[in-house]
């Protein structure tokens, strides 16, 4: 009874903010619509019995809309999002785009057989987890890892406007590198 | 294994926390009363020096609020409730002897995330007023952030890793011999570091620095002022307290009861931190974000290491 009551208030308020952020003319507003969004989503794992994975989710998705903020102030055509500005783009396609992926995963929801449920939860999900994740599955989550990392690296690479010519001089023997904000690292 | 706490002390925890918080304050104002004289006082001045932190409060409580124009009260308000919150939180799973309130499987990466919920908190304080000095704060917090997370996730990792447990009551049984700070030592002085890297203090409280006038906070005033400085404070004693249980063996210890241990190796933490904000210039980050990535990181890194090799050879 409580689990159905905090699970149907964690979903409307989930899909309330996430409506939210679409709403709010906002750049903060519209990020923190979001994040209250996600807490509401890792609340609801939680909710299954998946401890690790929620509380997870709160952590990573609150440092990563926090993060979003930087960004903001770095990228956007408007500094730190402090006009009033619309979250919409692209109306059209959005829309089609959004209303078939719905479609298609409520006719999933709809037309699947759920299974019912074989055995009994492990008694410490989050080791069966790092074990399914990376048990059998070791290489992948490596090779993921340095792909993930690499496209990171690369991307900063693209898109920093100063290379290593400006930092270090034509014959790369300047030190310490010439950059606009010395750092504490005494290079 | 430890018990459960009973349900009363989900009521005590965050009056025991303000009582740390309070006599912590009152320490640092005895501090910096006895610095300004420059010589100790008289017992009865010490008193009135150490009332002053409590005098303080109950001044913003009676103060008139101020507005800004324009101000995104909502956020602003979310922003400042949600570090003291944040910080009884994360407090939840501090065991006082051997009984938390709560002892979550996953108890380390709960404390975590709760620390990033006051992380984020602080830049919509900063962002709600509508102030420039205030906005600067706030991002100087999040860049603050990027600089001590990723060293200070490092340090709780490696401590989860030696006990091979991220339950923290599993975290202080695993120390019955042997303190984690004596075989980690990098990764306890990197807690310390960003224990007050993440309660803005000391040498990192430059997103509160008086060059913007009182940064993230410069525009609070009243009850919104006194509930951010002094979930400030909370933050401060429950990353103090927390130290306990991950590095220096919790409850453990001869002759003294677990609870007072307890006390009084969070009472040794937290005076060092009181300490360092007097001996540590304020830092900029853009200093530290380069110390933090290139000589934190990989140290913490090969503790982890050096950590993860003693357990698998146990």
């Amino acid at each position: 009874m409580t689990e159905d009551i905090v699970f149907w208030v964690l979903a409307v308020l989930a899909v309330a903010s996430g409506v939210m952020v679409f709403r709010f003319d906002s750049m903060a507003r519209a990020t923190y619509a979001l994040l209250l969004s996600l807490l509401c989503v890792g609340g609801e794992v939680l909710l299954l019995g998946l401890d690790y994975l929620g509380v997870v989710i709160v952590l990573m998705m609150t440092i990563e809309m926090a993060l979003m903020a930087v960004f903001m102030v770095m990228f956007m055509m408007n500094p730190a999002g402090l006009m009033p500005m619309s979250m919409l783009h692209n109306k059209k396609g959005a829309a089609v785009i959004c209303t078939t992926v719905f479609a298609a995963l409520a006719t999933g929801i709809l037309l699947a057989r759920w299974p019912a449920r074989r055995g009994r939860p492990p008694t410490d999900p989050t080791m069966s987890l790092g074990m399914s994740l990376m048990g059998p599955q070791m290489l992948t989550m490596v090779t993921l890892g340095m792909a993930l990392f690499a496209t990171i690296v690369s991307t900063v690479v693209l898109s920093t406007r100063r290379g290593r010519y400006d930092r270090f001089g034509d014959d790369l023997r300047t030190r310490p590198a010439d950059d606009p904000v010395p750092g504490g690292g005494g290079r | 294994m430890p018990d459960a706490a009973p349900l009363w002390a989900t009521v005590i925890l965050p009056v025991a926390l303000v009582s740390v918080a309070v006599v912590t304050a009152g320490f640092d104002a005895v501090l910096s009363a006895a610095a300004v004289r420059g010589r100790p006082g008289s017992p009865r001045e010490v008193g009135t020096w150490a009332a002053a932190p409590l005098r303080e409060a109950f001044r913003l409580l009676a103060q008139q609020p101020r507005r800004t124009i324009a101000a995104d009260v909502a956020l602003g308000r979310i922003g400042v409730v949600l570090v003291p919150v944040a910080a009884v939180l994360a407090g939840a799973v501090l065991p006082l002897g051997f009984r938390p309130v709560s002892d979550p499987a996953v108890g380390i990466v709960w404390f975590n995330a709760m620390e990033a919920l006051a992380w984020a908190a602080v830049w919509l304080t900063g962002w709600g007023p509508n102030s420039a000095l205030s906005l600067i704060g706030g991002y100087r917090f999040l860049a603050q952030g990027l600089a001590y997370e990723l060293p200070h996730m490092f340090a709780i990792t490696t401590a989860a890793l030696g006990a091979g447990s991220l339950r923290v009551g599993e975290v202080v049984a695993a120390q019955d011999g042997l303190w984690f700070a004596v075989w980690m030592p990098v990764a306890f002085l990197v807690y310390l570091l960003s224990a007050m890297a993440m309660s803005f203090w000391g040498p990192f409280g430059h997103p509160l620095g008086r060059d913007t006038a009182g940064g993230a906070a410069m525009e609070l005033s009243g009850v919104d002022r006194l509930v951010l400085l002094g979930g400030r404070w909370l933050l401060m004693v429950v990353t103090a307290a927390v130290s306990v249980p991950l590095f220096l063996g919790g409850g453990n210890g001869p002759l003294l009861p677990p609870w007072a241990w307890t006390l009084l190796k969070t009472a040794l933490v937290l005076a060092a931190l009181v300490a360092g904000r007097r001996l540590l210039p304020t830092l900029r980050m853009e200093r530290y974000t380069e110390f933090a990535w290139l000589v934190l990181v990989p140290a913490t890194l090969l503790q982890a290491l050096v950590v993860a090799v003693v357990v698998l050879n146990r």
